[in-house]
């Protein structure tokens, strides 16, 4: 589920008590690559053919492009989502819900015990407004970064062209459930939707909808497994339903979840087909904590205090279910916001 | 033929995955498998086995006739496996039958007075909505499993012990 990045119920918490940053700079295409060099305050951003390099004072990180540019798309498709996306063990983003820190090495143990973390703090829609240029500009043509890697092209090389329409995708929000009049319409071969490689097996039937004289508009229903075999993205929640805060967000899942997402609250997850292997480590260091095995049917509480990364072969459907309530910030805040939802 | 098999679940054919800890407790991940729960209840027994905060997710055992529910606010429902029938009837007066300020289903001793509005035959993967204003009844010839989407109310079971990993 996506958080908007102009969500901000209350004062944004600010734990480190640190100042927000004001510099951010957009530098011409380099000559040799073609793409632009970024700056947002002390941290600055290129890439090459291969990799993207971050320096900040005193310290610098590479990571494969193709990482980043998947884990960049998340954060900027999820407004920086709930808590902390890390882009692997040494960079990323943490969501204060109106502003939001950047950091390096902030979540690693190494850099915590030698004192070298470096962290900034932003207001949320200026470093987003960077990443979205970053992200434009650095994807080249025909390379989808929401895309499996067996259903894409390379991101390597110098720049050649780009992808707006894939890196501009609009998430999908149904307002109460996909197909119901005037909500998000259901997904078909001619809206451009087809079904996925992976799912061709699964059943495209329709409910039975038999509604009496003036009752079409609630007398409703639509084949979610599917709507999800033909979903154009991999680990992309998309709301299909809505009960008050609580929002049903299914989504399908190829080779391995594109960030390290450490979540402020809990986050539950319910294995609709096949597998996923999600690895848990502690949140704030990184250290391992365990490997749940999530077969259909499953269903699993992501603890607030963990970080999880799945691994899907098998493209599969796992429903992401979020509670969006504006009070849980507050909450997060307060310490009242338990770290599991359920003790027995 | 696809090259691929999709793997789909039902309450008499299903593989349970787990939690192996490395250092940390099973508990704290809440593991269960709704097939199983299923399996394992009363026909209608409401399971909850996700909760955030007053929101929770429920399994049922369809099987046979439901009872008669209500709800102050919409629902959601999902056939996870076998054939489940939704019948839906329009409250002529809603408030009158759960107090409008509730949260989560109600079980109806009767139904009340109200308006046939249809009903829905779901197969594996569909998703009906259950609307706010309406009573509902489920029925299945044999055994199903039901994915609710609701909030914590008098008809969740909780039984967190017996259908968690520990």
């Amino acid at each position: 589920m996506a958080m908007s990045e102009d969500v901000a119920p209350t004062r944004p918490a600010n734990p480190r008590g640190l100042p927000l940053q004001s510099g951010f700079a957009v530098e011409p295409a380099d000559n040799r690559t073609g793409y632009r060099t970024f700056r947002a305050g002390s941290f600055g951003f290129r890439r090459d053919g291969y990799f993207a390099h971050i320096t900040w004072p005193n310290g610098r990180h590479q990571l494969a492009v193709d990482v980043f540019l998947r884990a960049l798309m998340r954060d900027v498709a999820w407004g920086f989502f709930y808590g902390t996306v890390n882009f692997d063990t040494v960079f990323g983003t943490t969501n204060y819900y109106g502003e939001v820190e950047m950091f390096a090495g902030a979540t690693n143990e190494s850099f915590i015990k030698a004192g070298t973390a470096f962290i900034e703090r932003f207001k949320s829609d200026e470093l987003m407004r960077i990443f979205k240029e970053m992200i434009g500009d650095w994807t080249n043509q025909g390379y989808d970064p929401f895309a499996a890697p067996m259903e894409t092209g390379a991101p390597w090389g110098s720049k050649n062209g780009d992808n707006d329409s894939a890196v501009g995708r609009k998430r999908v929000t149904a307002k109460r459930m996909v197909g119901l009049p005037g909500d998000t319409p259901v997904r078909t071969d001619a809206s451009g939707y087809p079904v996925n490689r992976m799912f061709a097996d699964v059943t495209q039937d329709t409910p039975e909808v038999h509604a009496e004289p003036g009752f079409e508009h609630e007398v409703s229903a639509f084949n979610l497994f599917a709507y999800l075999s033909r979903s154009d993205v991999t680990w992309n929640p998309s709301v299909c339903s809505v009960v008050k805060e609580s929002l049903f967000c299914p989504t399908s899942e190829e080779f391995i979840l594109p960030v390290e997402h450490g979540n402020d609250r809990p986050e539950w997850f319910v294995q609709l087909s096949d597998e996923i292997i999600w690895t848990t480590k502690d949140r704030d260091t990184g250290a391992f904590r365990a490997q749940v095995v999530c077969k259909a049917g499953d269903v699993c509480v992501m603890p607030a205090d963990v970080r999880h990364q799945g691994f899907s072969d098998k493209r599969s459907m796992l429903l992401v279910w979020e509670n969006g309530s504006p009070k849980i910030p507050a909450l997060i805040r307060e310490g009242k916001a338990p770290n599991v939802p359920v003790t027995f | 033929m696809s090259e691929y098999t999709t793997v789909f679940g039902a309450i008499d054919a299903y593989a349970k995955g787990g939690v192996s800890v490395i250092a940390d407790s099973p508990k704290n991940y809440l593991f269960s498998n709704m097939f199983e729960v299923a399996a394992t209840s009363r026909p209608y027994e409401r399971v909850v086995v996700a909760k955030n905060f007053e929101y929770v997710i429920e399994v049922a055992r369809a099987d046979g006739e439901s009872p008669w529910y209500s709800c102050a606010h919409d629902e959601f429902a999902v056939c996870l496996d076998h054939e489940v029938e939704v019948h839906l009837v329009k409250l002529d007066d809603p408030d009158s039958v759960v107090d409008p300020e509730s949260e989560g289903a109600r079980e109806l001793p009767d139904l009340p007075a109200g308006r046939k509005m249809g009903r829905i035959v779901l197969r594996r993967g569909h998703m009906a909505l259950l609307p706010v204003g309406a009573a509902y009844r489920f029925a299945a010839s044999r055994p199903a499993t039901l994915m609710i989407q609701t909030i914590d109310g008098p008809v969740s079971v909780h039984k967190w012990a017996s259908i968690c990993q520990s």
